[in-house]
């Protein structure tokens, strides 16, 4: 009776995954959480989009990025250079100092002694333009870095190195042109979007809801993109990428184009960060955030889109628990859960609970 | 008077070459035999270290009679101790993730983590310097301004024995004849006798051990603090990419490279900056030579 009673539970859940996601997020959690929790749900969610595109990417393209805190911190500084323009406009002492200076200035570049507003920073004060950057820059960035590396036929495990060699000489670049980026303290202390005050519970349950929607849409096209001829041949490129190659596609096109795919939902991931936390900041560019974003997409299952919005909910979850409780205990946690999931749980608890239902499962992708 | 300027920082970047090649050796070896990318590394080079300190102190407290002396047990007892832990992981968690180097990348990452966090507790958060050895102290004078620190001049020679050494064992014993054999086909290696798990174990805990000693060498140009190791990681990384995996010239080469550009861009420009450019300027030669500069072929 009870198993039976799981069983078409799971059923149901498996076949209307993402309707249960968008009423799950966009409906329960908004009605039962208190504000509190509910913004430390809108923070977890920023932190499942980059995981959810590692699914893509490392799941189904074979492609590790120990990098998409590069793509993630792309959106977030997107966001936050418009935000602190749009800050630094309503802002009287900055006001005052634009009629010395001739245009208003961000505080931390007056505290750096930086005159005029650099270039690349004028377009961010229009809303439209940021938006366009976030969706399109990123995601040009990772294809043609992508494209450039495997049409050499650079091997996967050598663009992990690269990848990771770019997130850290991107950290290095924001702490070093404190000036121009903020330093190590980041951008922070933004005021208002487009008029709307930040600190308004109507704003943020708007944010908070955008990001599921969001959210949603990704995953959905996720598997719309799986479920496509561009999903078979990622997965044939994953398995025997020479014999892709030889029956006339070009892996390295496949392979960039959804690694651009994947910045693209990383750096959305890292503007509605920015909207939400109200900080960019060179710690979630780095090393540590990509890799851990790597984690989180390995807890939910490495072929699962939606496990990795719930591993990412699971291992967020126990980070605040540990750092609420016991803060040493957070690097033992996810050293261990590293090594168990990759020794024991290659797929993760996707795998675990398909298993348990449908032991049909167990037989496959055992292999690789 | 700028040649002298010149030299001198040419032998800093030398110094920071020593760290660099003991590291990259041993990833290189692993990488090229086990096709295992050992994330680990640079929390092998802090263990190394923290052996060193350890024994700096057991000299300190009962032996101060030997304590000049010091150096070389806490080499060796660096050695020994990333060597046997090598051993360990390899038994318990590598050996399982065999043929999957991505998944021995994010599990080492993992025992990276946890090590990292080990140190902590153990010798706490902040960084560690170990006494320095009379002899050690000082600088040489070669004629002019020429003045270079005798403890730098050891860890370069320390480096260069290692190296020869590590090519003694590659090329001139039976253990390294296996390791080359089982590198280039590991099949017909099994097949020829060679117990090729056997010589995994051991190549990896030799590659450990190269670290410890890296990590010794370490104590000797800064303090040591349990993060230490990961500072050195993507550099290692990065000069085992940039030499051509399995290529003992290369990576040597390539250190010495990198760490000469490196030493020469600090000298222009902030040292982050440096670090920046270089990083950058390997991952465009990368794009011109995808499998290093000096890459021999190697069958996976």
């Amino acid at each position: 009776m009870i198993k039976d009673f799981l069983n078409n539970v799971y059923e149901f859940l498996r076949k209307y995954s993402l309707i249960f996601i968008l009423i799950l997020f966009g409906v329960v959690f908004p009605l039962v959480l208190s504000d509190f929790r509910l913004s430390l749900m809108a923070k977890y969610l920023c932190f499942s989009f980059p995981a959810v595109g590692i699914v893509l990417i490392w799941g189904y393209g074979g492609i590790l990025s120990l990098g998409q805190g590069i793509f993630f911190g792309l959106g977030n500084y997107f966001m936050a250079m418009f935000l602190k323009l749009e800050a630094a406009s309503l802002d009287t002492s900055a006001s005052a100092l634009s009629q010395f200076y001739g245009s208003s200035l961000p505080d931390f570049m007056v505290w750096n002694s930086i005159e005029v507003l650099p270039f690349w920073w004028e377009p961010f004060h229009s809303l439209a333009f940021t938006i366009f950057a976030i969706l399109l820059i990123p995601t040009l960035v990772g294809f043609v870095l992508a494209y450039l590396f495997f049409r050499r036929r650079v091997g996967n495990v050598y663009f992990s190195i690269i990848t990771l060699a770019l997130a850290s000489i991107l950290t290095i670049l924001i702490i070093g042109q404190q000036g121009f980026t903020g330093g190590l303290n980041g951008i922070t202390d933004f005021k208002t979007i487009a008029g709307f005050s930040l600190d308004s519970n109507n704003v943020k349950l708007v944010m908070y809801l955008t990001t599921v929607v969001l959210l949603a849409t990704f995953l959905g096209l996720g598997q719309l993109l799986l479920k496509s001829r561009f999903g078979s041949v990622l997965i044939a490129i994953r398995d025997q990428e020479n014999r892709v190659r030889f029956s006339g596609y070009d892996p390295a096109l496949f392979k960039a184009t959804i690694f651009a795919f994947a910045a693209m939902i990383s750096a959305v991931g890292g503007a509605l960060f920015t909207l939400q936390v109200g900080l960019a900041s060179p710690s979630l560019v780095g090393i540590a955030p990509s890799v851990e974003f790597v984690i989180y997409a390995a807890i939910g299952g490495r072929l699962s889109l939606f496990g990795a919005v719930y591993g990412s909910l699971l291992a967020l979850e126990a980070k605040t628990f540990f750092s609420e409780h016991f803060v040493q205990f957070w690097s033992y946690f996810v050293g261990a859960t590293f090594v168990i999931i990759v020794r024991f749980l290659p797929f993760g608890l996707a795998k675990l609970v398909d298993s348990i239902f449908n032991p049909e499962v167990k037989k496959i992708g055992n292999k690789k | 008077m700028t040649s002298d300027i010149l030299i001198m920082q040419a032998f800093n970047g030398l110094s920071q070459f020593t760290i660099l090649v003991l590291m990259a050796l041993g990833l290189s070896i692993a990488y090229g035999l086990m096709g295992v990318i050992n994330m680990a590394h640079g929390e092998l080079m802090a263990m190394g270290a923290y052996a060193t300190y350890v024994t700096a102190t057991i000299f300190e407290n009962y032996f101060p009679g030997a304590f000049d002396q010091y150096i070389f047990f806490g080499i060796i007892l660096a050695f020994i101790v990333t060597f046997v832990f090598g051993l360990l992981l390899e038994k318990t968690l590598i050996q399982a993730l065999y043929k999957r180097p991505l998944d021995t990348l994010l599990a080492t990452w993992g025992v990276s983590l946890f090590t990292q966090q080990l140190f902590r507790q153990i010798f706490g958060p902040k960084e560690l310097s170990v006494p320095t050895v009379s002899w050690l102290n000082g600088a040489m004078n070669f004629g002019g301004d020429i003045n270079l620190p005798i403890n730098r001049i050891f860890i370069v020679s320390l480096a260069i024995c290692v190296t020869f050494g590590v090519y003694l064992i590659l090329f001139k014993t039976r253990w390294g004849l296996r390791i080359r054999a089982v590198t280039q086909n590991r099949a017909m290696a099994d097949a020829a006798g060679i117990d090729s798990s056997r010589v995994d174990a051991f190549t990896f805990a030799f590659s450990c051990g190269l670290a410890g000693i890296a990590g010794s060498a370490f104590t000797m140009l800064a303090s040591t603090s349990p993060v230490a190791g990961q500072q050195y990681l993507v550099d290692s990384f990065i000069v085992v990419v940039f030499g051509g995996v399995e290529s003992l010239f290369g990576t040597v080469a390539s250190s010495f490279l990198i760490s000469q550009e490196q030493a020469i861009f600090e000298f222009l420009m902030s040292g982050s900056m440096a670090k920046a450019l270089m990083l950058g300027i390997v991952i465009t030669v990368l794009y011109f030579r995808p499998s290093g500069l000096f890459s021999t072929k190697v069958r996976h």
